[in-house]
């Protein structure tokens, strides 16, 4: 049975926080608006259109019609001069000119993948037109199924980023505050009991998670149609355990800091490592393996690590137990150590 | 009448590094059942460490303290939070819970107490009932923050500095609150530099400096041990240049006291007839010309200056 005390702590939080505009549009706004944003940018193109240049000189009717039965190319053509100077600009990423024998020369940068696909497709279609026939017929099936593109990829990482910074900003910001406006110290001179205080800080955690995690999912689901494999359960169990363990860790980073910017400052410093390596915008297993172990001992890499795995591959809970025994951990050792350096008064 | 605070010989020393503050220094105070007792000092008197320790937010480096028969940390704490309101120098709400919102949190954290909108009523704040704590002015913020104390039906409260900052109008309003609560039976004990306020409110006064009580008595007792009732303040022409040493006025008839005070002179004065007169008459015989005079009654603040030679306020 919760207390009237609890109760009416949490109350507080959930209302401090809706009538917040800023802290609103950073939980709900932002996610949401960085799904959208990398969504559009790295989206699946299977039919962009690549822009290559044919020069005069080798512009013969044959070329013409056999290369432009290309599905995904776009030709222009042009003396040459002009022709190299698009490459030069990357107007073009093709140049195709001739030699003196009726030869064909290919101008590309190599490094540019896009560049050599071009390459080999214009070929493939100039020496089909001129005659030769593959031995083995080949057809491209090509796969944009939802659950491997990259915003399949984005928004459990997004979900992710999301609990880290509720949980550390959430408890963390509000339990300096209150300790600068030396409310925790009006608070403490009346009977309300301790443990009620700090279940307030991170329950809210656990209360506002859900809202959080369901909106940037459906928002997901409706925009991009991005799935849940797995069981939403399981999701909503990892979720929690992702957003107490923060939550945790946020007490752990405020528990003695007497000023905003001392735990701002904390705060970045416990964050940065994980923006940068836990596989928020890619996978962490791109970093070198001297680092796998730092980087797999984060808690938001094994909070990722875990969503995606239901999300995406529909893995069950019992897979998932390494993820959440490193999460246990974090936020276990987290409240320990913050009740123990707790700094009550000043 | 039995005693809702005692505390002998407390001592407070803020260790901080290389460089500790005697903020208490010995202090000992008693203060009755039912009345409203100030504690009156300059800043950095070491009035809110006291009462922090007497509310038992801090540790007192040595002394003993009891308070409502309790002593902290003997394992009734919670309780004894339960019997006490208190009110801090400075404590800002939540700007965004609204007034009858933050009443109903402090009133959650008691047993028995009023209604949250009772509490209200108690400092007028109805009208203000649904307004974001944010909203309010100073003054109404600090009524507030005095309804936060007053909602578990406190035996004892405390007001650290109650009116500090407060325009006229807002102080007295606040006044009237603990008016209120005095008629209510409340004890209570209140903190504050202002001398008007010491004066009016409270029955019982310690003036504290450095630390330590250095008088103690109800307001017309301070105010009698000066010997007169009365002060004539008044300052010469052409001051500085061969200005006269104070003493001479002292035997003026009627005069009990002549000091200097920023550039001019203050003579306590036991019947301002008899004396006025004797002084122009003393002036005029050394050719003295007078630049101004006022009289009044005595306060506080020259019984604090009586013992210290120091104002209350540094700027005032
Ligand atoms: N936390 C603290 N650490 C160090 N010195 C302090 C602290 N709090 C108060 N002091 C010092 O103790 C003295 C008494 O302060 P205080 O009790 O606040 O006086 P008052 O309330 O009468 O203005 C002052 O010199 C003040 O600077
Ligand atoms: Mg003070």
């Amino acid at each position: 049975m919760m207390s009237k005390g609890l109760i009416q702590l949490v109350l507080s939080r959930v209302r401090h926080f809706l009538r917040e505009p800023e802290a609103v549009f950073w939980t709900y706004g932002f996610p949401l608006l960085a799904a959208i944003v990398l969504g559009l940018a790295f989206r699946s193109k299977p039919n962009e259109v690549i822009q290559f240049d044919v020069v005069e000189s080798v512009a013969s009717d044959t070329t013409l019609s056999a290369i432009s039965d290309l599905k995904r190319f776009e030709i222009t053509v042009h003396p040459e001069e002009i022709a190299m100077d698009r490459l030069r600009t990357n107007k073009t990423i093709v140049v195709v000119t001739g030699d003196e024998d009726g030869g064909i020369l290919f101008n590309f940068d190599a490094a540019n993948p896009e560049a050599r696909q071009a390459r080999m497709a214009i070929d493939d279609a100039i020496q089909r037109a001129a005659g030769r026939t593959d031995p083995v017929s080949s057809v491209d099936v090509t796969v944009t199924a939802p659950g491997s593109r990259y915003i399949d990829f984005l928004v459990p990482g997004l979900i992710g980023m999301n609990l880290m910074g509720g949980g550390l900003w959430g408890v963390g910001f509000t339990l300096v505050d209150m300790r600068v406006r030396n409310l925790l110290k009006r608070l403490l001179a009346t009977p309300m009991r301790r443990s009620d205080f700090l279940l307030s800080l991170v329950g809210v955690r656990a209360l506002f998670f859900i809202p959080e995690m369901a909106f940037l999912l459906g928002a997901a689901y409706l925009l991009f149609g991005v799935p849940i494999r797995g069981n939403p359960m399981t999701v909503v169990v990892i979720a929690f355990v992702g957003s107490v363990a923060f939550a945790g860790l946020g007490l752990l980073t405020a528990c003695r800091a007497k000023r905003i910017e001392t735990v701002s400052g904390l705060m970045n410093l416990i964050m940065l490592p994980m923006w940068l390596m836990s596989g928020i915008f890619f996978s962490s297993e791109r970093f070198p393996d001297a680092l796998q172990p730092f980087i797999q001992a984060l808690p938001l890499t094994q909070l990722i690590n875990a969503l995606r795995a239901v999300i995406l591959e529909g893995a069950g809970l019992m897979s998932q137990t390494v993820p959440m025994l490193v999460l246990l951990a974090w936020g276990g050792m987290s409240f320990v150590l913050a009740l123990r350096w707790f700094r009550w008064t000043q | 009448m039995s005693e809702a605070i005692v505390c002998n010989q407390l001592h407070k020393r803020y260790e901080s590094g290389t460089k500790a503050v005697h903020a208490v220094r010995g202090l000992n105070l008693s203060v009755s059942a039912g009345e409203c007792f100030g504690l009156l000092g300059p800043n950095g008197a070491g009035k809110t460490t006291t009462v922090e320790i007497l509310e038992g937010l801090l540790e007192p480096t040595s002394g003993s303290v009891t308070v409502l028969g309790t002593q902290w940390g003997d394992g009734r704490d919670h309780q004894l939070r339960q019997r006490i309101g208190i009110t801090l120098q400075e404590t800002r709400l939540e700007d965004k819970l609204k007034v009858i919102e933050t009443l109903q949190m402090f009133r959650s954290f008691y047993d028995d107490g009023i209604e949250p909108e009772e509490a209200m009523r108690l400092v007028s704040l109805e009208e203000k009932r649904d307004s974001w704590v944010g909203k309010l002015s100073g003054g109404q913020k600090q009524r507030l923050t005095v309804a936060c104390a007053l909602v578990g039906k406190p035996e004892l409260l405390f007001l650290d500095e109650p009116t500090t900052g407060l325009d006229p109008q807002a102080r007295r309003q606040l006044w009237d609150v603990v008016n209120g609560l005095k008629a209510g039976g409340t004890t209570i004990l209140l903190t504050t530099h202002y001398m008007d306020e010491a004066e009016k409110l409270c029955q019982r006064v310690a003036i504290v400096d450095h630390g330590q009580v250095i008088a103690l008595g109800s307001p017309n007792e301070l105010i009698s041990t000066m010997g007169g009732e009365h002060i004539v303040e008044f300052s010469l022409e052409q001051n500085g240049v061969n200005a006269p040493d104070a003493s001479q006025f002292a035997a003026i008839e009627s005069v009990l006291k002549s000091v200097t005070e920023s550039g001019g002179y203050l003579l306590t004065v036991g019947e301002p007839h008899i004396a006025i007169p004797a002084l122009m008459q003393y002036l005029e015989s050394r050719e003295y010309a007078l630049a101004s005079l006022t009289t009044r009654h005595v306060n506080l603040e020259d019984v604090f200056v009586s013992h210290t030679g120091r104002h209350l306020c540094d700027d005032e």
